[in-house]
């Protein structure tokens, strides 16, 4: 925490994006996380994909719960939405704010107790509904705002700043998101950002619910010896199954980006993800394959990192329910909610 | 490229723009945070130690530290006003009696002659009678100061404050000789009994505009001679419609003392065009704020003399173009005459040496100018140094002042039996400034504010008298305000390596994008591909040892860091520290300072 907050000076070269907008007009409040939080470049990471998605910030809603990482919405993009609900009850808020505004763009941010302990059951049909949004999972093994205690994502055998051994089987976010039929399912380390922000742009982009599990580490109550959620740990136990390259709509795919081992999956709006396998035989399109590789890794105490998982023909939450395509904010009340007159009418067909 | 070595003075000195633009390295940073502090005193000593004469640089100073601020690549408002903040801390000072350098009564038997009593000469004595030294200063005119005296007329130097700053060295005990101006270099030589000669005589004649007319009337001046008749009040007047011939310093002065001593109608005539002009834009400004008209593109052609009456001058309008051959050349478009009733010559000052024999082994080259070494100021004749404009020709207090403390070296080294190149080398400290979990020894945050404007005696009042100070200088609140502005670039982003978790807090809280993590590579390349390219090579960036975790290095491009500590603050391993560095510069026979600053000090 920061007494003095970020000068407003900028590098006068400082690029702007096509709305006029540099990085800096991106930020939000200083942190108050802990010096050093992997959170804090999550955050770092939102503000650069938003940044160069061109997202007018007053066009997203910031969904959280409780939690550190349900904190770091207050330092991004001040001018856009925002609801902090309770501790895992995010996903329930966002299908509804979802439900009656779809043109907003949806990011939610949880931590791995905020989503896979108390909040396990809201995240499931969050993903089941396939509600549109980017849900950025900030991993850390434990509950850092409570001071360290083991959340359900901590790994058998890991051990607490205190010396105990953890001895639960943890729940691991991605093969949970792919088992109940997640269209877009990704893992990535908080310390990188070139991996982490196209990343975060597919998600943002995909149509449907784009699962991000990013470990983060708790500088403070989970970076030691003997953590499996620590800088060094995942740098040492990182292992990226395939490279992601982001290209907007309307932009050249450039020679690098399309270097004869790449795939390209072109998304709903004309923008494309190119894949760069770099586990030979991963297929990131196949479900089971992908299910299959992703545990005998996890077996072996890989962190594999890289857009796992992408399907761009499955139908979001509005699909599947045939709401109109005017957000229902915007319809009139007396449409949504005809009256007792025209109730009485529709309730005639069934006499 | 190669790890940057900090342990090396310069690295860090270089980050502190102004002190390494300054030609005697004065701490800025520091002395202005004294001033924050309300410790007048001790900034006036601090910058006493590397600049000598405060309260007069703090008015008259060329000032290269300030086209080197930081704060001027920042944004267009400018630099930190760190001249007018040099003459606060000489107006509001207390007493330094007490903390001048203590002389010897007994002396060390070694006597040095000092020619010429302006800036260069005084401070050898004042580097020199702290160890013992018997000085014995000769000057040609009745009062000592040099150029400071003759030329810097008083409404930019009031006389007080010439006094009070040449006394403090006099005092120590330096044997004066007033109207005496030494005729034979050889003779003091010889029968002088002298270790050591020092000449800083100046440049002292002003150069002439050999054209038709000039010798017709007496009314036509050379500046620096005029200005002189000035300050000894041989002259007290001047005819009402005045010509300036020449655009540098020299020419400003003589048009300002013009409008104090009659003129009514005063115009700088220059040959070149503004941006070539060799004033500084302050002094311009100022000049032109006292109803003084400045004329570009004008060529003197002929001064216009009737029955032995001035009537003015014929000008050239030109026009400048580069040549083939890349040299500007002029076409001339038409010629106007402009009247006056006397004409003031600045167009420059020479070195003349009628006084130094030429077969006494000091050697002289093409240009009739004596073969000084750069570095220790030493003529073909070693017993012989030159300094200040007698040395390479005009430059400015500051540097003279430079020269002075150079030589004092040389001429300490030589009286004590130590070569010459043997020069004490440049040191340093570095000192956390961290004083709590969120609290620095420096005011670390930003601040925004414009540079703030000088405020000047009335217009009227002060044209009607030659000492009425033109300048007002800062008032508290002024000072309060123009303090806070200072980066404090001494206070230095220290790195250690080891210590790095690479969790990037830092590079994605620095508000200027300084700094990345990357592979290491070649300096134009790593220059490349950093959070933001670091175009400006004039600045250096910085590259870790290789980081623990990655192998990766920690680069910082130190060209627009604010020095806000947020880079610090927001690392959890105090791998990034904020250090406030401290340059040890070496004066003779003494490799260390004596008045090391008392900022607040925690252990590293
Ligand atoms: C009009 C004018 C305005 C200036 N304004 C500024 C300014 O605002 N800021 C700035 O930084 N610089 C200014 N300068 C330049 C600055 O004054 C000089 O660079 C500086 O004074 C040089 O110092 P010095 O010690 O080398 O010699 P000087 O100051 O020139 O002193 C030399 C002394 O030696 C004496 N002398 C000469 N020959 C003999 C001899 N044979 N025997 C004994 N004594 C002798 C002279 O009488 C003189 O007193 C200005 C110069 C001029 C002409
Ligand atoms: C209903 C409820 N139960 C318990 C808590 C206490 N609590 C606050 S934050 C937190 C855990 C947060 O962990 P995580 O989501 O991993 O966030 P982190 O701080 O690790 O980023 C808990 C249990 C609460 N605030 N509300
Ligand atoms: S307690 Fe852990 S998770 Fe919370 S801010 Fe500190 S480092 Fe981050
Ligand atoms: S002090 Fe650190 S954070 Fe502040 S501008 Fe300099 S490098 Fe950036
Ligand atoms: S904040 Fe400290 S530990 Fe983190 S990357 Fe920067 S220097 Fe390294
Ligand atoms: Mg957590």
């Amino acid at each position: 925490m920061s007494y003095i907050t970020k000068p407003e000076v900028r590098h006068p070269a400082l690029e702007e994006n096509a709305l006029g907008l540099t990085r800096r007009d991106y930020e939000g409040a200083m942190s108050t996380l802990c010096a050093g939080c992997g959170h804090d470049s999550v955050t770092a990471a939102i503000v650069q994909a938003f940044f160069e998605l061109e997202i007018p910030p007053h066009r997203a809603a910031k969904m959280s719960g409780i939690g550190c990482s349900s904190k770091t919405p207050a330092y991004f993009m001040n001018e856009s939405h925002g609801f902090n609900g309770v501790h895992g009850r995010m996903p329930a808020i966002a299908t509804g704010a979802n439900a009656a505004n779809r043109d907003l763009v949806y990011l939610g941010i949880s931590g791995d107790g905020d989503s896979l302990s108390i909040g396990l059951g809201q995240l499931c049909h969050a993903i089941r509904r396939n509600v549109n949004m980017l849900y950025v999972l900030e991993n850390n093994g434990v509950y850092g705002l409570t001071k360290g205690q083991f959340s359900a994502s901590a790994d058998v055998g890991s051990v607490s700043k205190r010396g105990e051994v953890n001895r639960h089987g943890p729940i691991n976010p991605v093969p949970l998101a792919l088992t109940l039929g997640a269209t877009f399912v990704a893992r990535s380390f908080s310390g990188d950002k070139k991996q982490l922000v196209p990343i975060l742009k597919a998600g943002l982009t995909h149509k449907g619910f784009a699962m991000v599990d990013v470990i983060s580490p708790c500088v403070t109550f989970n970076d030691h010896e003997g953590s499996t959620k620590s800088y060094a740990h995942t740098r040492t136990h990182n292992f990226e199954v395939v490279q992601t390259d982001f290209v907007p709509l309307m932009t050249e795919i450039t020679a690098e980006q399309d270097r004869g081992d790449t795939t390209a999956v072109t998304m709903h709006d004309g923008s494309t993800v190119m894949f760069r396998r770099v586990a030979e035989d991963y297929d990131p399109t196949d479900r089971e394959a992908a299910l299959s590789y992703l545990r005998a890794s996890q077996a072996k105490g890989e962190v594999a990192t890289g857009l796992l998982y992408l399907e761009e023909s499955g139908a979001d939450m509005h699909a599947c329910e045939n709401t109109v395509d005017r957000p229902l904010v915007d319809v009139p009340f007396g449409d949504l909610c005809p009256g007792s007159a025209a109730l009485e009418e529709l309730q005639k067909e069934w006499r | 490229m190669h790890p940057t070595d900090v342990s090396n003075p310069d690295y860090y000195h270089k980050v502190v723009d102004c002190q390494w633009a300054c030609p005697a390295h004065t701490n800025v940073p520091e002395y202005i945070r004294l001033i924050a502090q309300g410790r007048y005193t001790d900034s006036y000593m601090l910058n006493r130690e590397s600049n000598v004469f405060p309260g007069i640089l703090g008015r008259t100073c060329d000032r290269p530290c300030e086209p080197a601020c930081r704060r001027g690549r920042l944004e267009d408002e400018g630099p930190v006003a760190i001249c007018r903040l040099k003459r606060v801390a000489a107006d509001l000072r207390g007493d330094v009696t007490d903390s001048l350098p203590k002389i010897p009564e007994k002396k060390n038997g070694k006597r040095v002659a000092l020619i010429g009593a302006g800036p260069a000469s005084l401070t050898v004595a004042n580097d020199l009678m702290p160890h013992g030294y018997e000085c014995v200063l000769y000057e040609k005119h009745a009062k000592l100061g040099g150029l400071m005296r003759t030329n810097i007329p008083s409404f930019r130097l009031p006389e007080s404050v010439l006094d009070e700053e040449i006394a403090m060295i006099i005092d120590m005990g330096v044997e004066v000789h007033l109207n005496s101006p030494v005729e034979s270099l050889k003779e003091l030589l010889d029968h002088g009994g002298f270790d050591a000669i020092f000449v800083g005589t100046g440049a002292p004649r002003g150069k002439n505009l050999e054209l038709p007319g000039r010798y017709d009337s007496d009314k036509i001046h050379i500046g620096i001679d005029w200005l002189e008749s000035v300050a000894f009040q041989h002259v007290d007047s001047i005819e009402e419609r005045v010509l300036v011939i020449g655009a540098g310093n020299t020419a400003m002065d003589c048009c300002r003392t013009s409008k104090r001593l009659g003129g009514t109608d005063v115009k700088v005539m220059a040959r070149k065009s503004r941006d070539l002009f060799k004033a500084s834009d302050w002094e311009l400004e100022d000049a032109e704020a006292e109803e003084i008209e400045i004329l570009e593109n004008h060529s003197p052609v002929d001064f216009v003399v009737e029955d032995g009456v001035l009537k003015g001058m014929n000008f050239d309008i030109v026009e400048w173009r580069e040549g083939e051959d890349g040299r500007l050349a002029s076409t001339t478009l038409e010629t106007i005459f402009i009247p006056c009733d006397a004409v003031i010559l600045a167009i420059g000052q020479e070195n003349a040496f009628p006084w130094i024999e030429r077969d006494i082994g000091i050697e002289f080259n093409r240009w009739d100018m004596p073969i000084v070494d750069r570095k220790t100021h030493q003529s073909t004749r070693p017993e012989v140094f030159f300094g200040g404009d007698s040395a390479w020709g005009p430059e400015n207090i500051i540097w003279a002042v430079e020269h002075g403390h150079q030589a004092a070296v040389s001429v300490h080294n030589q009286c004590q039996g130590i070569a010459l190149d043997q020069r004490p080398p440049f040191g340093m400290n570095l000192i956390s400034s961290k004083m709590g979990l969120h609290e620095w020894s420096y005011s670390n945050d930003f601040n925004p504010e414009n540079r703030t404007p000088m405020r000047y005696a009335d217009l009227e009042k002060r044209l009607k008298e030659m000492n009425v100070e033109a300048e007002l200088g800062y008032d508290l609140e002024e000072t309060a305000r123009e303090v806070e502005r200072c980066l404090n670039c001494d206070i230095q982003t220290h790195f250690t390596a080891v210590l790095c978790i690479e969790c990037d807090a830092c590079i994605d809280v620095c508000p200027l994008n300084c700094l990345t993590i990357t592979d290491g590579g070649e300096e134009d390349d790593l220059r490349g591909r950093l959070t933001a390219p670091a175009e400006n090579t004039d600045q250096d960036i910085y590259v870790s040892e290789d980081l623990p975790q990655t192998k990766r290095v920690m680069v910082k491009d130190e060209d627009l860091c604010v020095h806000c500590g947020l880079c610090a603050e927001r690392c959890p391993t105090a791998a990034f520290d904020m250090r406030r560095f401290e340059l040890y510069i070496p004066y003779a026979g003494q490799p260390w300072p004596t008045t090391i600053s008392t900022a607040p000090t925690t252990s590293l």
